[in-house]
């Protein structure tokens, strides 16, 4: 099959591989429809996050047909010919944290636990396509996937909605859903919203379905703001103001944002000193992250008020204010998503046509086009916000 | 670096943690003793009863102890073990029962004669509020020929390793029925360091007989 692999930073390829087959009862294949690269997956271009290795297949947002499934598996919870997207974090559904709802905590799917154990304390789930720390799972920017716990994840969807609908609900969908979620919103409330990016794009609307009066959101290019417009926030273009904390307080009568979310996460950009620092530090592997929206969200919020944290950090952050976030009483809630929880309710409002999650498309190419759209997306050129890819359209095998 | 470092697979880890599993069954004719003692506790969502029935079929042993090949069954107290040894030479021991408590705990130590010696007890505890039951085990086994001190402590980190990486598997398969894996998945081009670094992967214990040149390929080969 083909499928898009990571060869080293800012190299990716579409290389002919096997087909995956079924190495567990639990497993089912799927064959894929549409698969998307996530924000996150520049985290890996830019060569950011470790132990990923030369050949890894990418991809954790895709869905398709279930083709094949282990022995394992009950035909009342899978079978051949469902139409499912699969989510990006992969459950047992029987552990501690499963038992909890705590998804993407899961005890038993990382093979590879031991590894995050050195860094993390405690192992997460198991991600597909996301560096061996994390499980090492080939992932599902390819034609194929093998799908661990197939019985516990992949949700079944109706045949008649485009995938352009319903892609999304493997990751940003619900991942910025719980963004909101995670935020605490109250009747009233003023959320400020770092970035706006796809799941920043979710957060925003999620805000607004959770009771937000009002939303702000920061970036800083215009297209992207534009569409946070569209969706009923005001902006700030940071590049066009001196500092984003003081606009926020003159934006809020000086009680600063109820509600903070970080949608931006490892890979923050700047103005200024402090952002030539990060940098410096993250190239020389002193800081594996630059926190700046996350600083900025600490220090905007009201006193008492929220920080929720969608955006991906991946291990050590300078300079995070502990001060102010304790003197001012705040709460930080952040997480991957736990999307078994979520993405019954959200396929639900796309199923009603309350809400259409597919405005986040930019571009819908064939799978060969992968390395350059990798490059279109990290750069933001040509508008681009949310890339899907097509593993079977017409080219994809001239690849 | 550091961070970058510690998170990499380190080949000196490596080296200990399957010299420690592996040399901890060589086996010197010496007495196990307490400094050469490998603990870990987990919780695991199941009841006593049914980790106490598990553990006590000895057979279910080498479907989650990577290292043990084979147990079989003699009498009700007796067993005989069979392990991958250095160079992928089997190593086989009998061992019996020395004391046990229905759904509580068994302990079990090697026969005197053997080419290993291995005591080990295993102890089943209710956790409060639904969470389960805690499974503690310890192995003590004799230092690999007679060492004592740094390189012992050495040793008995890396087998503490493999015993926690046993468990962890045992988790699983008592949880979700089956282990987590990624072995066979298919994967693009590989480098060859990182071919090295697969096979040299301590959670992948090399099938018996193979050479380096092997081991090479089948990391690059297989994910």
């Amino acid at each position: 099959m083909k499928a898009v692999c990571y060869m080293g930073v800012h190299k990716m390829k579409v290389e002919t591989v096997p087909d995956p087959t079924i190495l567990n009862p639990r497993d089912a294949i799927v064959k894929i429809t549409s698969t998307c690269i996530c924000g996150s997956d520049l985290h890996l271009y830019n060569g950011l996050i470790p132990t990923m290795e030369q050949g890894d297949i990418m991809g954790h947002e895709f869905m398709g047909e279930v083709v094949e499934v282990g022995a394992g598996i009950k035909s009342d919870k899978l079978k051949v010919g469902d139409r499912v997207v699969v989510p990006f974090t992969i459950a047992c559904g029987n552990c501690f944290f499963c038992k909890r709802q705590l998804w993407a905590c899961c005890n038993n799917s990382n093979p590879n636990y031991w590894i995050a154990e050195q860094m993390m304390g405690y192992s997460p789930s198991g991600l597909f396509g996301y560096t061996h720390m994390l499980g090492g799972y080939a992932g599902g920017q390819a034609q194929y996937a093998r799908v661990p716990f197939a019985d516990v994840g992949p949700i079944k969807v109706p045949e008649g909605i485009p995938d352009e609908k319903l892609v999304f609900l493997s990751d940003i969908y619900p991942t910025g859903y719980f963004g909101a979620v995670n935020a605490d919103i109250e009747p009233g409330d003023t959320v400020a919203v770092w970035g706006c990016g796809p799941v920043a794009q979710f957060a925003i609307r999620s805000a607004f379905m959770l009771g937000a009066e009002r939303v702000i959101a920061i970036d800083r290019f215009d297209y992207r703001l534009r569409m946070a417009e569209a969706g009923g926030a005001e902006t700030i273009n940071y590049e066009e103001v001196d500092d984003v904390v003081q606009t926020l307080k003159e934006m809020t009568g000086n009680i600063g944002p109820d509600r903070c979310i970080d949608a931006v996460g490892m890979e923050a950009h700047d103005h200024g000193v402090m952002y030539m620092i990060d940098k410096a530090k993250q190239m020389a592997r002193l800081e594996t992250d630059r926190p700046i929206a996350l600083r900025q969200a600490i220090q905007a919020c009201r006193k008492g008020g929220t920080v929720s944290v969608p955006g991906v950090y991946a291990g050590f952050d300078d300079k995070i204010p502990m001060g102010a976030f304790m003197n001012k009483g705040l709460t930080m809630k952040t997480g991957q998503t736990p999307m078994m929880r979520y993405m019954k309710p959200l396929l639900e409002k796309v199923e009603s046509g309350e809400f259409d999650p597919s405005f986040v498309m930019s571009h819908r190419v064939p799978i060969y086009q992968a390395p350059q759209m990798y490059k279109t997306f990290c750069d933001k050129q040509d508008n681009c916000t949310k890339v899907v890819m097509d593993p079977w359209a017409d080219g994809a095998m001239a690849a | 670096m550091a961070i970058y470092g510690i998170t990499r697979r380190s080949p000196l880890g490596i080296a200990l943690a399957a010299g420690g599993g592996t040399l901890a069954l060589l086996g010197a004719r010496r007495k196990p003793s307490e400094n050469n003692t490998a603990t870990t506790s987990l919780l695991i969502n199941t009841t006593p009863q049914e980790a106490y029935r598990f553990w006590r079929d000895f057979q279910n042993l080498p479907r989650f102890m990577n290292r043990l090949q084979n147990v079989t069954v003699l009498d009700n107290r007796r067993s005989r073990w069979t392990a991958a040894g250095p160079g992928g030479k089997p190593v086989t021991w009998e061992a019996e029962i020395t004391e046990e408590r229905e759904n509580e705990m068994i302990a079990w130590r090697s026969l005197p004669g053997s080419d290993i010696e291995v005591d080990g007890r295993v102890e089943f505890q209710q956790a409060p509020a639904g969470r389960g039951t805690l499974i503690k085990v310890r192995l003590q086994f004799a230092p690999p020929f007679g060492t004592s001190g740094t390189i012992a402590k050495f040793l008995n980190k890396g087998a503490s390793f493999v015993l926690r990486q046993d468990m962890r598997r045992l988790e699983a398969l008592m949880e979700a029925g089956e282990i987590p894996t990624t072995a066979g998945q298919p994967h693009g081009r590989r480098d060859l360091v990182t071919g090295l670094m697969r096979a040299a992967d301590p959670t992948r214990p090399l099938p018996r007989g193979t050479n380096l040149t092997d081991a090479l390929a089948a990391g690059r080969r297989s994910a």
